[in-house]
């Protein structure tokens, strides 16, 4: 009789924690949609700002974003992937392994504030790169790196042994063995990690926040040197340094919901992308 | 052939503290077909992994001894070794093909070597699927996945495989204990066949297989050769009484 | 595998067959042909070969059974490959015999009971021949009527076991000759009686009936 009492409020605790937390997702977008919906329009998505941000777009900020990204994701996936292979594939176990998978672990744990700072400290002062989108996306890199690395650790572990096994009794060399055998098997998961590190890169504010981001420019970036607008800093910044409130708040929202829109877009890119993969594979 | 047989000279083998494989010395006579039996870690697949170094991805792993092949010693550390595997072929026991279509997974062996020419591949890839009968099913579907082949013909495939790099020898581990009993025979019967072009060294824990296929066989036990000679005599009058107690199935 | 190796052993014992009815044949001919030579090959050289044969043969069967396991009719044939192996051995010897006997003849005297040494021998002769092809042809009919004809053989032994004591009544001085014209007889009629023992395994094979003393069964 206990037992089954337990284990009545046992699925019920889980169902409803189930329901909070779907709830919460739920709340969450649908704020977002229903106080951005009314700004969005063509205009909205190609324009600059016009009159101190109360009208036009946002269009400089969705540029902006995409550098950001794109750079990031440049610089921080040959390092991660490369890393990624040689702790799998090639490190002795030892007490540099260990140490090494400490420190990424702990990387991957900092704050993003931390990396703002970090950010500013090597690439704005040290490097001497300003603030511009080089160091934004160095500073973004250096933040999805860990997970770049993670995912590829284990996207190739997952690879079964049998493959790698059945390639050196063919006469394959290590090398051989990882390039034509391993990755061509752990690339689809390989992607998805990138890929939603792009949702990641694409999404923080503080580590843009005094590496790369503005508020405002006229023109769109022309090299990587310069300054740049970002969505989510621009989200920031109309909420806490704009002067309009009535008109900005609600370009805020707008921002939030198309940033948030970019991030479903990628993220279901990214599965479309390992679905197409994975029936070539089948495994 | 350079030479008639492939000689193993008090091959030694520890596993960290453990001594797996002691003092084994015996000669195997080259295409003809030797089976290894024995009970459950005896030592059979290790002992069949050294004639492809394929201990040499294992740090623990530490082998004295010597196994000649063409006049080389191939434990020795001056042997190329992936030049060795593609001269020693393995076939495993669960089939592993690659998860590509049948004809990458043949051609695989062959762009390791160096292979370029383009018709001189499609004929070795003829000639291996023929070899390891599995042309006839697959000559239309080449550029399927090879997984979505059946268990038999999947097991077939990693054969072919292995034929293409040419090679004199061709290792199998329990080549068919993971399939049906109709695949199990027809790989049999594939094994008699390939002797014509390789040497077959197969390590079987069904004794009703090696009696059936093998011409030689060495009976393993705890890491020692116990007996070692041609299969029909071996298996009618063993000079060893462990060995006739294995036979006749009173242990293992 | 295995069907190939029953393809070779029935090629083999078919082999033996034929050597060991040569034998038998060898040495009835040596016989009336009055070539002593002949019969000391078949002694000599013949008895030496049939009796390695029968060893290999033997062997060979009991690998085949050790390496392959078989069952059902294979077991069968492999079984009665081994019986008739041995009964071809024991033929070759009574072979040996009726080579002996005729050597003794030949050196004292005329042969007694030519006519009916040779009509004992075709029939014996032909009971074998009927035997070994009701194998090589799988006919159980055949066998039967090679197991109904033993009588017959029986009789024309019990005929020159009649004569034998008429004549000796009247001719004491043959007496010794007599007895080896009755060996070859007798030999002769064991020949026929395996001969049956073959056609009764033959029908063993087939039916995987063991009939054993097909008369008492009749």
């Amino acid at each position: 009789m206990k037992r089954r009492l337990f284990s009545f409020i046992g699925i019920n605790f889980l169902r409803s924690s189930t329901l909070l937390s779907i709830s919460f997702i739920f709340f969450l977008i649908s704020i977002i949609i229903l106080k951005g919906f009314q700004v969005i329009n063509w205009e909205f998505i190609t324009q600059p700002p016009k009159e101190f941000m109360t009208k036009g777009g946002i269009f400089p900020a969705i540029v902006g974003t995409f550098y950001l990204t794109f750079l990031s994701i440049i610089v921080a996936s040959p390092i991660g992937i490369l890393t990624g292979i040689f702790l799998v594939e090639y490190s002795r176990k030892n007490w540099f392994l260990s140490l090494i998978k400490i420190t990424i672990g702990t990387l991957s744990g900092i704050p993003s504030i931390i990396f703002a700072l970090f950010g500013l400290a090597i690439f704005v002062v040290l490097f001497r790169f300003g603030v511009s989108i080089l160091s934004g996306g160095l500073t973004l890199a250096v933040m999805i790196l860990p997970t770049i690395i993670k995912t590829t650790e284990e996207a190739i572990r997952t690879v079964p042994d049998n493959f790698r096994e059945a390639a050196y009794a063919l006469g394959a060399k290590k090398s051989e063995t990882i390039i034509k055998v391993v990755l061509p098997v752990a690339l689809p998961n390989i992607l998805t990690g990138i890929i939603v590190s792009v949702g990641r890169a694409a999404g923080e504010t503080a580590p843009i926040l005094f590496t790369a981001a503005t508020f405002y420019t006229r023109k769109l970036p022309k090299s990587i040197f310069e300054e740049t607008m970002a969505l989510p800093y621009h989200i920031y910044a109309l909420m806490t340094e704009g002067t309009q409130a009535k008109s900005q708040v609600p370009i805020a929202y707008g921002t939030a919901l198309v940033l948030l829109a970019l991030v479903f877009l990628m993220n279901g890119f990214a599965i479309f992308i390992r679905y197409k993969m994975r029936r070539g594979k089948k495994w | 052939m350079v030479n008639e047989r492939i000689d193993v000279k008090n091959l030694n083998l520890w596993f960290g503290e453990n001594h797996i494989l002691k003092n084994i010395s015996f000669s195997i006579k080259k295409q003809n077909i030797t089976a290894i039996i024995g009970p459950s870690g005896c030592g059979k697949t290790t002992l069949l992994r050294c004639f492809n170094r394929m201990h040499d991805l294992n740090e623990k792993v530490n082998i004295k001894g010597e196994i000649i092949l063409d006049g080389e010693n191939i434990l020795s550390k001056k042997t190329d070794v992936f030049q060795l595997r593609m001269k020693v072929g393995m076939v495993f026991q669960k089939p592993n093909p690659f998860p590509k279509s049948i004809l990458e997974n043949i051609l695989f062996g062959l762009k390791i070597k160096g292979i370029k020419n383009k018709e001189y591949m499609m004929q070795i890839v003829e000639e291996a699927l023929k070899k390891a009968w599995l042309w006839d099913e697959v000559k239309d579907r080449l550029n399927k996945n090879a997984l979505e082949l059946s268990g038999g013909q999947q097991q077939r495939l990693c054969i072919a495989r292995a034929l293409a790099t040419n090679p004199e020898v061709i290792l199998f581990d329990e080549p068919t204990s993971a399939l049906d009993p109709q695949s199990t025979l027809k790989i049999e019967e594939l094994l008699l066949q390939l002797k014509k072009y390789v040497t077959v060294i197969i390590v079987t824990h069904n004794i009703g297989q090696a009696g059936r296929v093998s011409d030689f066989t060495a009976f393993l036990y705890l890491g020692e050769l116990i007996e070692y000679g041609e299969t029909k005599k071996m298996f009618t009058t063993p000079q060893n009484k462990k060995t006739e107690e294995y036979l006749s199935g009173r242990f293992g | 595998m295995l069907l190939e190796r029953i393809n070779i052993l029935k090629k083999e014992i078919i082999e033996y067959a034929y050597f060991v009815e040569g034998m038998v044949t060898k040495s009835i001919n040596s016989l009336f042909e009055r070539n002593t030579k002949k019969l000391i090959e078949i002694i000599e050289n013949d008895e030496k070969y049939a009796n390695e044969k029968e060893v290999e043969i033997e062997e060979l069967c009991i690998q085949t059974i050790a390496q392959f396991e078989p069952k059902v009719s294979d077991l069968r044939t492999i079984i009665m490959i081994i019986k008739m192996n041995n009964d071809f051995e024991r033929i070759a010897d009574h072979a040996v015999n009726i080579s002996q006997s005729s050597i003794f003849i030949l050196k004292n005297s005329e042969i007694i009971m030519k006519e009916m040494i040779l009509e004992i021998y075709k029939k014996t002769i032909s009971m074998f021949k009927d035997a070994i092809t009701s194998f090589i042809e799988q006919d159980p009919k055949l066998a039967k009527n090679v197991c109904e004809r033993d009588d017959e053989v029986d009789d024309l032994r019990d005929e020159v076991y009649h004569n034998y004591s008429k004549i000796i009544e009247n001719h004491p001085e043959k007496s010794l000759s007599l007895l080896s014209t009755l060996k070859i007889c007798s030999n002769l009629e064991r020949i026929a009686d395996l001969s049956t023992n073959i056609s009764e395994d033959v029908i063993f094979i087939l039916e995987g009936k063991i009939i054993k003393h097909y008369k008492d069964i009749q």
